[in-house]
Protein backbone atom coordinates (compact mmCIF):
# COMPACT_ATOMS: atom_id res chain seq x y z
CA UNK A 1 0.00 0.00 0.00
CA UNK A 2 2.85 2.33 0.90
CA UNK A 3 4.52 1.67 -2.39
CA UNK A 4 1.22 2.21 -4.21
CA UNK A 5 0.73 5.55 -2.46
CA UNK A 6 4.23 6.60 -3.44
CA UNK A 7 3.67 5.55 -7.06
CA UNK A 8 0.47 7.56 -7.05
CA UNK A 9 2.26 10.64 -5.79
CA UNK A 10 4.73 10.60 -8.66
CA UNK A 11 1.88 10.04 -11.11
CA UNK A 12 -0.02 12.91 -9.50
CA UNK A 13 3.00 15.21 -9.92
CA UNK A 14 3.44 14.07 -13.53
CA UNK A 15 -0.12 15.23 -14.24
CA UNK A 16 0.85 18.69 -13.01
CA UNK A 17 3.95 18.69 -15.22
CA UNK A 18 1.67 17.74 -18.11
CA UNK A 19 -0.60 20.69 -17.32
CA UNK A 20 2.45 22.98 -17.33
CA UNK A 21 3.60 21.56 -20.66
CA UNK A 22 0.10 22.09 -22.08
CA UNK A 23 0.19 25.73 -21.01
CA UNK A 24 3.61 26.14 -22.63
CA UNK A 25 2.22 24.70 -25.87
CA UNK A 26 -0.88 26.95 -25.61
CA UNK A 27 1.24 30.09 -25.10
CA UNK A 28 3.58 29.16 -27.98
CA UNK A 29 0.63 28.38 -30.25
CA UNK A 30 -0.95 31.71 -29.36
CA UNK A 31 2.32 33.45 -30.34
CA UNK A 32 2.26 31.75 -33.75
CA UNK A 33 -1.45 32.52 -34.32
CA UNK A 34 -0.80 36.10 -33.33
CA UNK A 35 2.05 36.32 -35.84
CA UNK A 36 -0.31 35.06 -38.57
CA UNK A 37 -3.18 37.45 -37.73
CA UNK A 38 -3.38 41.07 -38.82
CA UNK A 39 -4.35 43.27 -41.76
CA UNK A 40 -2.01 41.16 -43.91
CA UNK A 41 -2.99 37.54 -43.31
CA UNK A 42 0.01 35.23 -43.24
CA UNK A 43 0.17 31.45 -43.32
CA UNK A 44 2.15 29.43 -40.79
CA UNK A 45 4.70 28.71 -43.52
CA UNK A 46 5.06 32.47 -44.20
CA UNK A 47 5.63 33.13 -40.51
CA UNK A 48 8.14 30.34 -40.03
CA UNK A 49 9.91 31.34 -43.24
CA UNK A 50 10.17 34.96 -42.10
CA UNK A 51 11.37 33.93 -38.66
CA UNK A 52 13.99 31.40 -39.63
CA UNK A 53 14.81 31.86 -43.34
CA UNK A 54 14.09 35.52 -44.07
CA UNK A 55 13.83 35.00 -47.84
CA UNK A 56 10.96 37.45 -48.44
CA UNK A 57 12.01 40.93 -47.29
CA UNK A 58 8.44 42.30 -47.07
CA UNK A 59 7.25 39.30 -45.10
CA UNK A 60 10.25 39.56 -42.82
CA UNK A 61 9.56 43.24 -42.19
CA UNK A 62 5.94 42.52 -41.22
CA UNK A 63 6.86 39.66 -38.94
CA UNK A 64 10.11 40.86 -37.37
CA UNK A 65 9.53 44.62 -37.17
CA UNK A 66 5.76 44.96 -36.78
CA UNK A 67 4.27 41.86 -35.23
CA UNK A 68 7.07 40.22 -33.24
CA UNK A 69 7.75 43.20 -30.92
CA UNK A 70 4.03 43.51 -30.24
CA UNK A 71 3.75 39.81 -29.46
CA UNK A 72 6.83 39.86 -27.25
CA UNK A 73 5.39 42.84 -25.39
CA UNK A 74 2.08 41.01 -24.88
CA UNK A 75 3.81 37.85 -23.67
CA UNK A 76 6.14 39.72 -21.30
CA UNK A 77 3.43 42.01 -19.88
CA UNK A 78 0.93 39.13 -19.51
CA UNK A 79 3.61 37.06 -17.77
CA UNK A 80 4.53 39.93 -15.39
CA UNK A 81 0.95 40.87 -14.49
CA UNK A 82 -0.13 37.25 -13.97
CA UNK A 83 2.68 36.30 -11.58
CA UNK A 84 2.10 39.52 -9.64
CA UNK A 85 -1.59 38.71 -9.25
CA UNK A 86 -0.85 35.10 -8.33
CA UNK A 87 1.48 36.09 -5.47
CA UNK A 88 -0.64 39.03 -4.30
CA UNK A 89 -3.66 36.74 -3.91
CA UNK A 90 -1.53 34.44 -1.76
CA UNK A 91 0.30 36.84 0.53
CA UNK A 92 -2.73 39.07 1.08
CA UNK A 93 -4.95 35.97 1.59
CA UNK A 94 -7.39 37.53 -0.84
CA UNK A 95 -8.70 35.89 -4.03
CA UNK A 96 -9.65 39.27 -5.47
CA UNK A 97 -6.17 40.76 -5.20
CA UNK A 98 -4.36 41.73 -8.39
CA UNK A 99 -2.34 44.73 -9.57
CA UNK A 100 -5.47 46.32 -11.05
CA UNK A 101 -8.04 45.56 -8.33
CA UNK A 102 -5.71 46.80 -5.58
CA UNK A 103 -4.87 50.00 -7.41
CA UNK A 104 -1.19 49.18 -8.04
CA UNK A 105 -1.64 49.64 -11.80
CA UNK A 106 -3.41 52.96 -11.23
CA UNK A 107 -0.66 54.08 -8.87
CA UNK A 108 1.98 53.14 -11.41
CA UNK A 109 0.00 54.92 -14.15
CA UNK A 110 -0.11 58.04 -12.02
CA UNK A 111 3.63 57.88 -11.47
CA UNK A 112 4.27 57.40 -15.18
CA UNK A 113 1.85 60.19 -16.10
CA UNK A 114 3.56 62.54 -13.65
CA UNK A 115 6.92 61.69 -15.24
CA UNK A 116 5.59 62.36 -18.75
CA UNK A 117 4.31 65.79 -17.74
CA UNK A 118 7.35 66.69 -15.67
CA UNK A 119 9.69 65.74 -18.53
CA UNK A 120 7.64 68.11 -20.65
CA UNK A 121 8.12 66.19 -23.88
CA UNK A 122 4.95 64.13 -23.97
CA UNK A 123 7.06 61.28 -25.23
CA UNK A 124 7.11 58.62 -22.55
CA UNK A 125 10.00 56.70 -24.00
CA UNK A 126 12.22 59.72 -24.46
CA UNK A 127 13.62 59.06 -21.05
CA UNK A 128 14.10 55.33 -20.75
CA UNK A 129 14.57 55.17 -16.99
CA UNK A 130 12.56 58.11 -15.63
CA UNK A 131 9.11 56.85 -16.63
CA UNK A 132 9.40 53.29 -15.28
CA UNK A 133 11.13 54.64 -12.16
CA UNK A 134 8.22 57.01 -11.57
CA UNK A 135 5.73 54.22 -12.32
CA UNK A 136 7.56 52.00 -9.84
CA UNK A 137 7.35 54.66 -7.14
CA UNK A 138 3.61 55.04 -7.80
CA UNK A 139 3.11 51.27 -7.64
CA UNK A 140 5.21 50.97 -4.49
CA UNK A 141 3.29 53.77 -2.76
CA UNK A 142 0.07 51.89 -3.44
CA UNK A 143 1.62 48.64 -2.23
CA UNK A 144 2.76 50.30 0.99
CA UNK A 145 -0.78 51.57 1.59
CA UNK A 146 -2.27 48.10 0.95
CA UNK A 147 0.32 46.51 3.23
CA UNK A 148 -0.51 48.97 5.98
CA UNK A 149 -4.20 48.19 5.62
CA UNK A 150 -3.54 44.43 5.58
CA UNK A 151 -1.63 44.74 8.86
CA UNK A 152 -4.58 46.37 10.61
CA UNK A 153 -6.26 43.82 12.81
CA UNK A 154 -9.76 44.44 11.50
CA UNK A 155 -8.94 44.18 7.81
CA UNK A 156 -11.09 41.75 5.84
CA UNK A 157 -11.18 40.63 2.22
CA UNK A 158 -13.90 43.11 1.34
CA UNK A 159 -12.36 46.02 3.26
CA UNK A 160 -9.05 45.51 1.47
CA UNK A 161 -10.72 45.48 -1.94
CA UNK A 162 -12.66 48.59 -0.98
CA UNK A 163 -9.38 50.16 0.11
CA UNK A 164 -8.00 49.25 -3.34
CA UNK A 165 -11.00 50.93 -4.97
CA UNK A 166 -10.42 54.03 -2.83
CA UNK A 167 -6.71 54.11 -3.69
CA UNK A 168 -7.50 53.64 -7.40
CA UNK A 169 -9.97 56.53 -7.23
CA UNK A 170 -7.41 58.71 -5.48
CA UNK A 171 -4.75 58.06 -8.12
CA UNK A 172 -7.27 58.48 -10.95
CA UNK A 173 -8.21 61.86 -9.47
CA UNK A 174 -4.56 62.83 -9.17
CA UNK A 175 -3.93 61.77 -12.80
CA UNK A 176 -6.91 63.90 -13.89
CA UNK A 177 -5.44 66.89 -12.05
CA UNK A 178 -2.09 66.38 -13.77
CA UNK A 179 -3.86 66.24 -17.14
CA UNK A 180 -5.75 69.44 -16.31
CA UNK A 181 -2.52 71.36 -15.92
CA UNK A 182 -0.59 69.61 -18.70
CA UNK A 183 -0.16 70.75 -22.32
CA UNK A 184 -2.12 69.13 -25.18
CA UNK A 185 0.64 66.76 -26.26
CA UNK A 186 1.19 65.44 -22.73
CA UNK A 187 -2.56 65.07 -22.18
CA UNK A 188 -2.91 63.12 -25.43
CA UNK A 189 -0.03 60.86 -24.44
CA UNK A 190 -1.49 60.19 -20.99
CA UNK A 191 -5.00 59.53 -22.35
CA UNK A 192 -3.64 57.25 -25.05
CA UNK A 193 -1.62 55.49 -22.39
CA UNK A 194 -4.62 54.77 -20.20
CA UNK A 195 -6.10 52.82 -23.12
CA UNK A 196 -3.20 50.39 -22.82
CA UNK A 197 -1.20 49.52 -25.92
CA UNK A 198 1.21 46.76 -26.83
CA UNK A 199 2.43 48.50 -29.96
CA UNK A 200 4.49 51.25 -28.38
CA UNK A 201 7.04 49.13 -26.50
CA UNK A 202 10.32 48.69 -28.38
CA UNK A 203 12.83 45.91 -27.88
CA UNK A 204 14.61 47.81 -25.08
CA UNK A 205 11.35 48.21 -23.14
CA UNK A 206 10.35 44.60 -23.79
CA UNK A 207 13.74 43.41 -22.56
CA UNK A 208 13.24 45.45 -19.37
CA UNK A 209 9.80 43.94 -18.68
CA UNK A 210 11.11 40.44 -19.45
CA UNK A 211 14.21 40.84 -17.25
CA UNK A 212 12.15 42.09 -14.30
CA UNK A 213 9.48 39.39 -14.79
CA UNK A 214 12.03 36.58 -15.03
CA UNK A 215 13.93 37.84 -11.96
CA UNK A 216 10.65 38.13 -10.05
CA UNK A 217 9.67 34.59 -11.12
CA UNK A 218 13.00 33.29 -9.82
CA UNK A 219 12.32 34.97 -6.45
CA UNK A 220 8.77 33.61 -6.36
CA UNK A 221 9.85 30.09 -7.34
CA UNK A 222 12.50 30.09 -4.61
CA UNK A 223 9.69 30.76 -2.15
CA UNK A 224 7.13 28.40 -3.72
CA UNK A 225 6.91 26.17 -0.63
CA UNK A 226 6.59 29.23 1.59
CA UNK A 227 3.59 30.39 -0.46
CA UNK A 228 2.11 26.90 -0.14
CA UNK A 229 2.54 27.21 3.64
CA UNK A 230 0.87 30.65 3.66
CA UNK A 231 -2.18 29.04 2.00
CA UNK A 232 -2.85 27.48 5.44
CA UNK A 233 -2.82 30.91 7.11
CA UNK A 234 -0.02 33.01 8.55
CA UNK A 235 0.04 31.20 11.91
CA UNK A 236 0.40 27.85 10.16
CA UNK A 237 3.14 29.28 7.92
CA UNK A 238 5.07 30.58 10.95
CA UNK A 239 4.75 27.19 12.65
CA UNK A 240 6.23 25.60 9.51
CA UNK A 241 9.29 27.83 9.74
CA UNK A 242 8.31 30.58 7.28
CA UNK A 243 9.48 34.08 8.14
CA UNK A 244 6.13 35.62 7.20
CA UNK A 245 7.03 39.10 8.46
CA UNK A 246 9.85 39.35 5.92
CA UNK A 247 8.37 37.31 3.08
CA UNK A 248 5.05 39.17 2.74
CA UNK A 249 6.41 42.71 2.34
CA UNK A 250 9.31 41.46 0.18
CA UNK A 251 6.89 39.59 -2.11
CA UNK A 252 4.58 42.60 -2.37
CA UNK A 253 7.54 44.82 -3.25
CA UNK A 254 8.60 42.41 -6.02
CA UNK A 255 4.97 42.24 -7.27
CA UNK A 256 4.84 46.04 -7.31
CA UNK A 257 8.11 46.24 -9.27
CA UNK A 258 6.93 43.63 -11.75
CA UNK A 259 3.48 45.10 -12.41
CA UNK A 260 4.69 48.69 -12.32
CA UNK A 261 7.30 48.08 -15.00
CA UNK A 262 4.73 46.29 -17.19
CA UNK A 263 2.25 49.15 -16.76
CA UNK A 264 4.95 51.76 -17.40
CA UNK A 265 5.64 50.38 -20.89
CA UNK A 266 2.27 48.99 -21.97
CA UNK A 267 -0.23 51.21 -20.15
CA UNK A 268 -3.07 50.21 -17.87
CA UNK A 269 -3.95 46.60 -18.72
CA UNK A 270 -6.47 45.38 -16.19
CA UNK A 271 -7.59 42.00 -14.89
CA UNK A 272 -4.91 39.73 -16.44
CA UNK A 273 -3.37 39.45 -12.97
CA UNK A 274 -6.75 38.48 -11.56
CA UNK A 275 -7.92 36.05 -14.25
CA UNK A 276 -4.82 33.98 -15.02
CA UNK A 277 -4.18 32.58 -11.49
CA UNK A 278 -7.85 31.69 -11.03
CA UNK A 279 -8.02 29.86 -14.34
CA UNK A 280 -4.88 27.92 -13.45
CA UNK A 281 -6.12 27.03 -9.95
CA UNK A 282 -8.77 24.94 -11.68
CA UNK A 283 -6.00 23.06 -13.48
CA UNK A 284 -3.21 22.62 -10.90
CA UNK A 285 -4.86 23.56 -7.59
CA UNK A 286 -3.18 25.88 -5.08
CA UNK A 287 0.25 24.30 -5.45
CA UNK A 288 2.62 27.21 -6.09
CA UNK A 289 5.30 24.92 -7.53
CA UNK A 290 3.07 24.76 -10.58
CA UNK A 291 0.66 27.64 -10.08
CA UNK A 292 3.37 30.30 -10.57
CA UNK A 293 4.71 29.05 -13.95
CA UNK A 294 1.24 28.05 -15.18
CA UNK A 295 -0.18 31.48 -14.28
CA UNK A 296 2.73 33.17 -16.06
CA UNK A 297 2.08 31.18 -19.25
CA UNK A 298 -1.69 31.65 -18.95
CA UNK A 299 -1.23 35.42 -18.50
CA UNK A 300 0.92 35.55 -21.61
CA UNK A 301 -1.57 33.44 -23.61
CA UNK A 302 -4.57 35.50 -22.43
CA UNK A 303 -2.98 38.82 -23.30
CA UNK A 304 -1.95 37.47 -26.72
CA UNK A 305 -5.53 36.25 -27.29
CA UNK A 306 -6.90 39.64 -26.23
CA UNK A 307 -4.45 41.36 -28.59
CA UNK A 308 -5.52 39.15 -31.50
CA UNK A 309 -9.16 40.07 -30.76
CA UNK A 310 -8.23 43.77 -30.63
CA UNK A 311 -6.50 43.60 -34.02
CA UNK A 312 -9.06 41.40 -35.76
CA UNK A 313 -12.35 42.88 -34.47
CA UNK A 314 -12.55 45.91 -36.81
CA UNK A 315 -9.47 45.80 -39.09
CA UNK A 316 -7.47 47.89 -39.73
CA UNK A 317 -8.49 49.62 -36.48
CA UNK A 318 -6.70 48.23 -33.40
CA UNK A 319 -8.94 48.41 -30.35
CA UNK A 320 -7.41 49.46 -27.01
CA UNK A 321 -6.14 46.36 -25.21
CA UNK A 322 -6.96 47.75 -21.75
CA UNK A 323 -10.64 48.04 -22.64
CA UNK A 324 -10.83 44.47 -23.91
CA UNK A 325 -9.10 42.93 -20.89
CA UNK A 326 -11.50 44.84 -18.64
CA UNK A 327 -14.42 43.36 -20.61
CA UNK A 328 -12.90 39.94 -20.06
CA UNK A 329 -12.06 40.50 -16.40
CA UNK A 330 -15.11 42.29 -15.06
CA UNK A 331 -17.47 39.27 -15.34
CA UNK A 332 -14.90 37.07 -13.56
CA UNK A 333 -14.49 39.69 -10.85
CA UNK A 334 -18.26 39.67 -10.29
CA UNK A 335 -18.27 35.85 -10.29
CA UNK A 336 -15.60 35.81 -7.56
CA UNK A 337 -17.50 38.32 -5.43
CA UNK A 338 -20.70 36.25 -5.64
CA UNK A 339 -18.83 33.00 -5.01
CA UNK A 340 -17.24 34.52 -1.87
CA UNK A 341 -20.68 35.61 -0.69
CA UNK A 342 -22.07 32.13 -1.40
CA UNK A 343 -19.30 30.55 0.71
CA UNK A 344 -20.06 32.82 3.67
CA UNK B 1 10.15 17.79 27.69
CA UNK B 2 8.87 21.37 27.70
CA UNK B 3 9.36 23.83 30.52
CA UNK B 4 7.51 27.13 30.56
CA UNK B 5 8.55 29.76 33.11
CA UNK B 6 6.86 33.11 33.82
CA UNK B 7 5.36 33.55 30.35
CA UNK B 8 3.50 36.82 29.73
CA UNK B 9 1.96 38.34 26.61
CA UNK B 10 -0.15 41.48 26.11
CA UNK B 11 -2.29 42.79 23.28
CA UNK B 12 -1.46 46.47 23.64
CA UNK B 13 -2.30 47.38 27.22
CA UNK B 14 -4.40 44.24 27.85
CA UNK B 15 -2.61 41.34 29.50
CA UNK B 16 -3.64 38.14 27.69
CA UNK B 17 -1.46 35.83 29.76
CA UNK B 18 0.56 36.68 32.82
CA UNK B 19 3.32 34.77 34.59
CA UNK B 20 2.30 31.34 33.30
CA UNK B 21 4.52 28.40 34.30
CA UNK B 22 4.20 24.65 33.81
CA UNK B 23 6.12 21.70 32.45
CA UNK B 24 5.24 18.52 30.57
CA UNK B 25 7.35 15.42 30.00
CA UNK B 26 7.95 13.43 26.83
CA UNK B 27 5.16 11.08 25.79
CA UNK B 28 2.52 12.84 27.86
CA UNK B 29 -0.65 14.66 26.81
CA UNK B 30 -1.28 17.93 28.64
CA UNK B 31 -4.74 19.44 28.30
CA UNK B 32 -5.14 23.20 28.65
CA UNK B 33 -8.59 24.15 29.87
CA UNK B 34 -10.45 27.27 30.90
CA UNK B 35 -13.23 29.64 29.94
CA UNK B 36 -13.25 31.58 26.68
CA UNK B 37 -10.81 34.47 26.94
CA UNK B 38 -8.71 32.74 29.61
CA UNK B 39 -5.63 33.01 27.35
CA UNK B 40 -5.36 29.39 26.18
CA UNK B 41 -4.86 30.10 22.46
CA UNK B 42 -2.49 32.99 23.17
CA UNK B 43 -0.45 30.71 25.41
CA UNK B 44 -0.20 28.00 22.79
CA UNK B 45 0.94 30.44 20.09
CA UNK B 46 3.58 31.81 22.47
CA UNK B 47 4.95 28.29 22.97
CA UNK B 48 5.72 28.10 19.22
CA UNK B 49 6.97 31.72 19.04
CA UNK B 50 4.15 32.48 16.59
CA UNK B 51 3.66 35.28 19.08
CA UNK B 52 6.82 36.43 20.82
CA UNK B 53 6.21 36.53 24.58
CA UNK B 54 6.83 39.81 26.41
CA UNK B 55 8.48 37.97 29.30
CA UNK B 56 9.37 34.46 30.37
CA UNK B 57 11.04 31.49 28.77
CA UNK B 58 10.14 28.31 26.90
CA UNK B 59 12.71 25.51 27.09
CA UNK B 60 12.49 22.34 25.03
CA UNK B 61 14.80 19.55 26.14
CA UNK B 62 16.74 22.17 28.08
CA UNK B 63 17.20 24.56 25.12
CA UNK B 64 15.57 28.03 25.11
CA UNK B 65 13.60 28.38 21.87
CA UNK B 66 13.77 32.19 21.89
CA UNK B 67 17.36 31.92 20.63
CA UNK B 68 16.47 29.53 17.78
CA UNK B 69 15.71 30.39 14.16
CA UNK B 70 12.15 29.87 12.93
CA UNK B 71 13.25 26.80 10.98
CA UNK B 72 14.92 25.28 14.05
CA UNK B 73 11.76 25.87 16.09
CA UNK B 74 9.67 24.23 13.35
CA UNK B 75 11.81 21.09 13.65
CA UNK B 76 11.02 20.90 17.37
CA UNK B 77 7.46 22.20 17.64
CA UNK B 78 4.45 21.56 15.40
CA UNK B 79 1.15 23.38 15.64
CA UNK B 80 -2.43 22.75 14.55
CA UNK B 81 -4.40 26.00 14.69
CA UNK B 82 -7.92 26.42 15.98
CA UNK B 83 -9.23 27.34 12.54
CA UNK B 84 -7.10 26.20 9.64
CA UNK B 85 -7.54 27.95 6.33
CA UNK B 86 -8.39 25.04 4.08
CA UNK B 87 -7.09 25.53 0.55
CA UNK B 88 -7.56 23.66 -2.69
CA UNK B 89 -4.33 21.74 -2.11
CA UNK B 90 -4.34 17.95 -2.13
CA UNK B 91 -4.14 16.09 1.19
CA UNK B 92 -0.71 14.72 0.26
CA UNK B 93 0.67 18.17 -0.60
CA UNK B 94 -0.81 19.61 2.57
CA UNK B 95 0.84 16.92 4.71
CA UNK B 96 4.09 17.25 2.74
CA UNK B 97 4.23 20.88 3.89
CA UNK B 98 5.01 19.51 7.35
CA UNK B 99 8.41 18.52 5.95
CA UNK B 100 9.18 22.11 4.92
CA UNK B 101 11.54 22.70 7.88
CA UNK B 102 13.71 19.86 6.48
CA UNK B 103 13.62 20.87 2.80
CA UNK B 104 16.65 21.84 0.80
CA UNK B 105 15.54 22.94 -2.68
CA UNK B 106 12.31 21.01 -2.25
CA UNK B 107 10.84 17.71 -1.11
CA UNK B 108 13.03 14.66 -1.67
CA UNK B 109 12.24 10.95 -1.55
CA UNK B 110 12.75 10.81 2.24
CA UNK B 111 10.13 13.51 2.74
CA UNK B 112 7.68 11.72 0.44
CA UNK B 113 8.34 8.47 2.29
CA UNK B 114 7.68 10.19 5.65
CA UNK B 115 4.35 11.45 4.27
CA UNK B 116 3.35 8.03 3.01
CA UNK B 117 4.07 6.56 6.42
CA UNK B 118 1.98 9.16 8.28
CA UNK B 119 -0.87 8.90 5.76
CA UNK B 120 -1.02 5.16 6.36
CA UNK B 121 -0.83 5.59 10.12
CA UNK B 122 -3.71 8.11 10.11
CA UNK B 123 -5.81 5.94 7.78
CA UNK B 124 -5.89 8.60 5.07
CA UNK B 125 -4.72 6.41 2.14
CA UNK B 126 -8.01 6.72 0.26
CA UNK B 127 -8.02 10.51 0.58
CA UNK B 128 -4.36 11.24 -0.23
CA UNK B 129 -5.04 12.91 -3.58
CA UNK B 130 -8.39 14.49 -2.79
CA UNK B 131 -8.55 18.27 -2.38
CA UNK B 132 -8.53 19.40 1.26
CA UNK B 133 -11.62 21.56 0.73
CA UNK B 134 -13.59 18.50 -0.40
CA UNK B 135 -13.07 16.62 2.90
CA UNK B 136 -15.33 16.49 5.94
CA UNK B 137 -14.32 18.39 9.10
CA UNK B 138 -13.05 15.20 10.77
CA UNK B 139 -10.97 14.21 7.73
CA UNK B 140 -9.49 17.70 7.48
CA UNK B 141 -8.56 17.63 11.15
CA UNK B 142 -6.87 14.25 10.75
CA UNK B 143 -4.89 15.65 7.82
CA UNK B 144 -3.82 18.62 9.97
CA UNK B 145 -2.70 16.29 12.75
CA UNK B 146 -0.87 14.20 10.12
CA UNK B 147 0.97 17.34 8.95
CA UNK B 148 1.93 18.12 12.54
CA UNK B 149 3.21 14.55 13.01
CA UNK B 150 5.27 14.49 9.82
CA UNK B 151 7.24 17.44 11.23
CA UNK B 152 8.69 14.85 13.66
CA UNK B 153 8.39 17.32 16.53
CA UNK B 154 9.39 17.01 20.17
CA UNK B 155 6.30 19.04 21.10
CA UNK B 156 2.95 19.08 19.30
CA UNK B 157 0.56 21.97 19.99
CA UNK B 158 -3.12 21.52 19.20
CA UNK B 159 -5.55 24.41 19.55
CA UNK B 160 -9.02 22.93 20.00
CA UNK B 161 -8.36 19.91 17.78
CA UNK B 162 -11.87 18.55 18.30
CA UNK B 163 -13.60 21.83 17.55
CA UNK B 164 -16.79 21.26 15.50
CA UNK B 165 -16.21 17.50 15.25
CA UNK B 166 -18.87 14.91 16.05
CA UNK B 167 -18.25 12.63 19.11
CA UNK B 168 -16.90 9.77 16.99
CA UNK B 169 -14.37 11.99 15.23
CA UNK B 170 -13.47 13.68 18.52
CA UNK B 171 -12.56 10.29 19.99
CA UNK B 172 -10.70 9.20 16.84
CA UNK B 173 -8.59 12.36 16.62
CA UNK B 174 -7.74 12.33 20.33
CA UNK B 175 -6.93 8.61 20.28
CA UNK B 176 -4.53 9.19 17.35
CA UNK B 177 -2.92 12.09 19.19
CA UNK B 178 -2.47 10.06 22.36
CA UNK B 179 -1.02 7.08 20.52
CA UNK B 180 1.43 9.43 18.73
CA UNK B 181 2.50 10.80 22.12
CA UNK B 182 3.01 7.31 23.53
CA UNK B 183 4.71 5.74 20.49
CA UNK B 184 6.90 8.66 19.38
CA UNK B 185 7.59 10.21 22.80
CA UNK B 186 6.04 13.51 21.69
CA UNK B 187 4.86 16.00 24.31
CA UNK B 188 1.32 16.93 23.25
CA UNK B 189 -0.26 20.14 24.53
CA UNK B 190 -3.92 20.43 23.53
CA UNK B 191 -6.41 23.20 24.22
CA UNK B 192 -9.73 21.51 24.94
CA UNK B 193 -13.19 22.63 25.96
CA UNK B 194 -14.70 19.21 26.63
CA UNK B 195 -13.83 18.23 30.20
CA UNK B 196 -14.81 14.59 29.69
CA UNK B 197 -12.63 14.31 26.59
CA UNK B 198 -9.79 15.89 28.57
CA UNK B 199 -10.24 13.47 31.48
CA UNK B 200 -10.23 10.54 29.08
CA UNK B 201 -7.27 11.40 26.86
CA UNK B 202 -4.99 13.74 28.83
CA UNK B 203 -2.43 12.70 31.40
CA UNK B 204 -2.29 16.11 33.02
CA UNK B 205 -4.57 19.14 32.96
CA UNK B 206 -3.59 22.80 33.19
CA UNK B 207 -6.51 25.06 34.09
CA UNK B 208 -6.28 28.73 33.16
CA UNK B 209 -8.27 31.60 34.55
CA UNK B 210 -8.04 35.28 33.54
CA UNK B 211 -4.71 34.78 31.77
CA UNK B 212 -2.94 32.98 34.59
CA UNK B 213 -2.39 29.36 35.58
CA UNK B 214 -5.10 28.36 38.03
CA UNK B 215 -4.20 24.72 38.68
CA UNK B 216 -2.01 22.00 37.16
CA UNK B 217 -2.75 18.45 38.17
CA UNK B 218 -3.03 14.92 36.86
CA UNK B 219 -6.37 13.88 35.35
CA UNK B 220 -7.03 11.64 38.34
CA UNK B 221 -6.65 14.56 40.76
CA UNK B 222 -9.28 16.80 39.16
CA UNK B 223 -12.20 17.42 41.49
CA UNK B 224 -15.34 19.51 41.47
CA UNK B 225 -13.63 22.26 43.49
CA UNK B 226 -10.99 22.67 40.74
CA UNK B 227 -13.66 22.87 38.04
CA UNK B 228 -15.73 25.27 40.09
CA UNK B 229 -12.69 27.49 40.65
CA UNK B 230 -11.67 27.49 36.98
CA UNK B 231 -15.08 27.78 35.35
CA UNK B 232 -17.31 29.19 38.09
CA UNK B 233 -19.82 26.36 37.71
CA UNK B 234 -20.99 23.58 40.00
CA UNK B 235 -20.17 20.06 38.95
CA UNK B 236 -19.95 16.52 40.19
CA UNK B 237 -17.40 13.88 39.22
CA UNK B 238 -18.72 10.35 38.93
CA UNK B 239 -16.97 7.08 38.10
CA UNK B 240 -18.67 4.73 35.63
CA UNK B 241 -17.00 1.56 34.38
CA UNK B 242 -13.67 2.66 35.83
CA UNK B 243 -13.74 6.01 33.96
CA UNK B 244 -14.33 9.42 35.51
CA UNK B 245 -16.95 11.77 34.09
CA UNK B 246 -17.83 15.35 34.91
CA UNK B 247 -21.53 16.11 35.34
CA UNK B 248 -22.32 19.80 35.23
CA UNK B 249 -25.31 21.52 36.77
Amino acid sequence: MMQAAGMDYHRYIRRKWLALAMMAVAATSMCLVSLMCGSARLSLADVLGALFLGTDAQMRTIVMNVRLPRIAAAAAAGFALAISGCIMQNVLRNPLASPSTLGVSQGASFGAAAAIVCLGTGAPYGSFLAVPAAAFIGGMATTAAILLISRLGSSTTSSMILAGVAISAMFSGATTLIQYFADDVAVATIVYWTFGSLGRAGWKEIATIAAVAISASAFFMLNRWNYNAIEGGTHTARSLGVDVDTLVPASLAVCALCSSVAVAFTGCISFIGLIAPHVMRKLVGNDFRFLIPCSALCGAALLLAADIACRMAIPPVVLPIGALTSFMGAPLFLYLIFRERGRR
Amino acid sequence: MIEVRGLSYSYGSRNAIHDVSFSAGSGTVLGILGNNGAGKSTLITCLDMIRTPDEGSVMIDGRPIITMSRKEIARLVSYVPQRSEISGMSVFDCILLGRRPYFGWGADERDIEACRSVIRRMGLEGLAFRRMDELSGGEQQKAMVARALVQEPAVMLLDEPTNSLDPRNQNEVMALVRSAAREDGITVIAVLHDLNLALRFCDRLFFMKDGTGFCCCSSDEVDSATISGAYGIDSEIVTVGGRRFVLMD
